[in-house]
């Protein structure tokens, strides 16, 4: 198996961290190669390695160049990327309730008229997934998820919007994402959750890990106005399922 | 408790430190000064540890008021008109604020960020060992926004400790060195040759966020989109209009444009002061080069306390000459005016 697998790209960004890239596409196995190799550093960690960045296809790797050489740094990385890629099963797994439609999704009618059903088949397609945190970037807390059912691939919104709630659940292009803080963004509104997946002065702070697998759950507006007053207060809202 | 009471203040003023790393994977960016070797020098000047939280001064001037006792403060970064209760004082300084005085600060000339530091640091909360300012994260302390006319910030009395200016390495204009990459190969030798050869200005439209560059378009190869990939401080991304921006501590932790080229760290701070509308340019170097460049400025960070001299009689300055001697530099003394001491 791990003879098989294919070198990654070790890009220099600048002279403190080199990306390591096993793809230049949005490509599960990909992921799943930046997940493992993310999480074989935690394990075996390099000396001179200060913080790692898992993306869709690639590894940032921030270090001290002080500590250590990009060359010799590259070198143990490549090593590293070599280990065969642990079993997605093993993974955390996550329930998030969702608000779906109306007020909290207004997105989901024109998704369900675009996509030529209804918005209940939209909900009951976007719930039955078995998802993946691939990446989390752009503001705090923002979930990529990967495994998104190939019917509801859509290119992202021509115009996007200057500013959407915070706990948007979304989809766009290839992906379905949790939002945690208000924001821009150029991806369809389907629903919301209460769930923070960032949140100051709580245990944890952030709520999911890079490879964590997630689904989705139906809920109404009156339990989510409930859920949302408990998750203010510190309430994780979010159901973990396995392990 | 003495503190400083803030009358006024221009827009893109903060409180910043040496930021917050460590949380970058979560989408967390990690803020902090933009330009650390002021950010040090300042602190320094006051005997704060180098990246202590201060304030950073946006490019219109401020004014800001002792209470409750004496503070000792000092500036470093792009210089100004400033005076204490109409005195002028000097840049790269400590000075003392008497109770009731006002410390007052023209625009900025000849760079954008100015840094006070204060004698015991700025009082506040720390969220991620860190009192940077990250507004959109509902991050800093003592408020979690850009300063704002009113705002106070609580420290220590003045010591009493003497004031201390520093010699700080003369601020060239040589061109801003890049690492070439990540994705340089999204470009082709036209567009990277165009990217090296011009002359490159800062936009007004700039912010802690981001650099927006004035110049030829840069034009990419194939798809002005890629799967979006971490960032890092100085990485230059190019959007779809060909127009370069370079990021700053404030931006996003991942995003989904090539980036032609890295600012490397050592001049990542000098690139920050480039006022807006200076002509600059960029220079490729080897990653060695790069880090080789690097241990040179954390040694000069690490040295900041030698190059403190007191701020009277400095014309014929004994202590520090003894200071100097003591070093093993062979000073003279009737060039105590200009000397300082080797690296």
């Amino acid at each position: 198996m791990a003879a098989s697998l294919s070198p990654p790209r070790l890009l220099p960004s600048g002279d403190s961290a080199v990306t390591v890239e096993f793809s230049r596409n949005i490509d599960d196995a990909a992921n799943q190669r930046v997940l493992a190799l993310d999480q074989a550093l935690a394990r075996e960690p390099i000396d001179g390695v200060t913080e790692t960045v898992p993306t869709y296809r690639s590894l940032l790797v921030h270090y001290n160049p002080l500590e250590i050489g990009f060359d010799a740094l590259s070198e143990q990385l490549t090593a590293l990327a070599e280990q065969p890629v642990p079993p997605v099963a093993n993974a955390r797994c996550w329930r998030i309730p969702v608000v779906y439609g109306g007020e909290h999704g207004i997105d989901l009618e024109d998704v369900a008229k675009t996509l030529d059903t209804t918005p209940d088949d939209i909900v009951a397609r976007h719930v039955a997934g078995d998802y993946r945190v691939a990446m989390i970037g752009f503001t705090p807390g923002w979930s990529y998820l990967s495994g998104l059912e190939k019917f509801l691939h859509m290119p992202r919104r021509q115009n996007p919007r200057l500013l959407t709630p915070a706990g948007t659940i979304s989809v766009g292009g290839v992906q379905t994402g949790v939002q945690c803080l208000a924001g821009p963004s150029g991806w369809h509104l389907l629903g919301r959750t209460a769930v923070r997946t960032y949140q100051l002065h709580r245990d944890p702070i952030f709520l999911l890990e890079p490879g964590d697998r997630v689904t989705f759950a139906t809920i109404d507006g009156k339990t989510f106005a409930e859920q949302d007053r408990a998750a203010e207060s510190g309430e994780l809202i979010a159901e973990l399922i396995a392990p | 408790m003495s503190k400083l009471v803030i009358s006024s203040i221009g827009p893109a003023s903060s409180v910043q430190d040496g930021g917050r790393p460590g949380s970058q994977r979560y989408g967390l960016t990690p803020g902090g000064a933009v330009d650390r070797l002021a950010l040090a020098a300042a602190n320094v000047l006051v005997g704060n540890a180098p990246f202590a939280a201060a304030v950073e001064i946006g490019p219109l001037g401020a004014c800001l008021t002792a209470h409750q006792g004496a503070v000792r403060v000092a500036l470093a970064g792009a210089p100004r008109n400033v005076d204490i209760a109409k005195r002028p004082v000097a840049f790269d300084s400590s000075m003392v604020l008497a109770d009731g005085e006002s410390l007052t600060l023209g625009f900025a000339r000849g760079g954008s960020f100015s840094y006070l530091a204060i004698e015991g640091g700025i009082q506040g909360e720390p969220m991620f060992g860190s009192l940077s300012v990250n507004a959109r994260a509902g991050l800093g302390s003592p408020y979690p926004r850009p300063l704002q006319n009113g705002d106070e910030l609580q420290t220590v009395a003045a010591s009493g400790a003497a004031d201390r200016r520093i010699e700080l390495p003369a601020v060239t204009d040589a061109p801003i060195r890049i690492v070439p990459g990540p994705q340089d190969d999204e470009f082709g030798d036209d567009a990277k040759a165009l990217f090296l050869d011009s002359e490159w200005r800062i936009s007004a439209t700039s912010d802690r966020m981001g650099y927006r560059l004035e110049g030829p378009v840069i034009k990419h190869l194939y798809d002005h989109n890629i799967v979006s990939d971490g960032t890092v401080n100085g990485s230059i991304q190019v959007p779809g209009n060909g127009v370069p921006i370079v990021l700053m501590p404030d931006r996003g932790t991942s995003g989904g444009y090539p980036k032609i080229a890295t600012v490397i760290s050592a001049d990542f701070g000098r690139f920050a002061q480039i006022p807006a509308g200076r002509g600059f340019r960029f220079k490729a170097v080897s990653i060695a080069e790069a880090q080789k460049e690097l241990r040179n400025f954390v040694k000069l960070i690490d040295a900041l306390p030698s190059r403190l001299r007191d701020v009277e009689n400095f014309d014929l300055n004994l202590e520090a000459l003894q200071d100097a001697n003591v070093a093993g530099s062979a000073i003279n003394a009737i060039d105590a005016k200009t000397w300082h001491v080797p690296d």
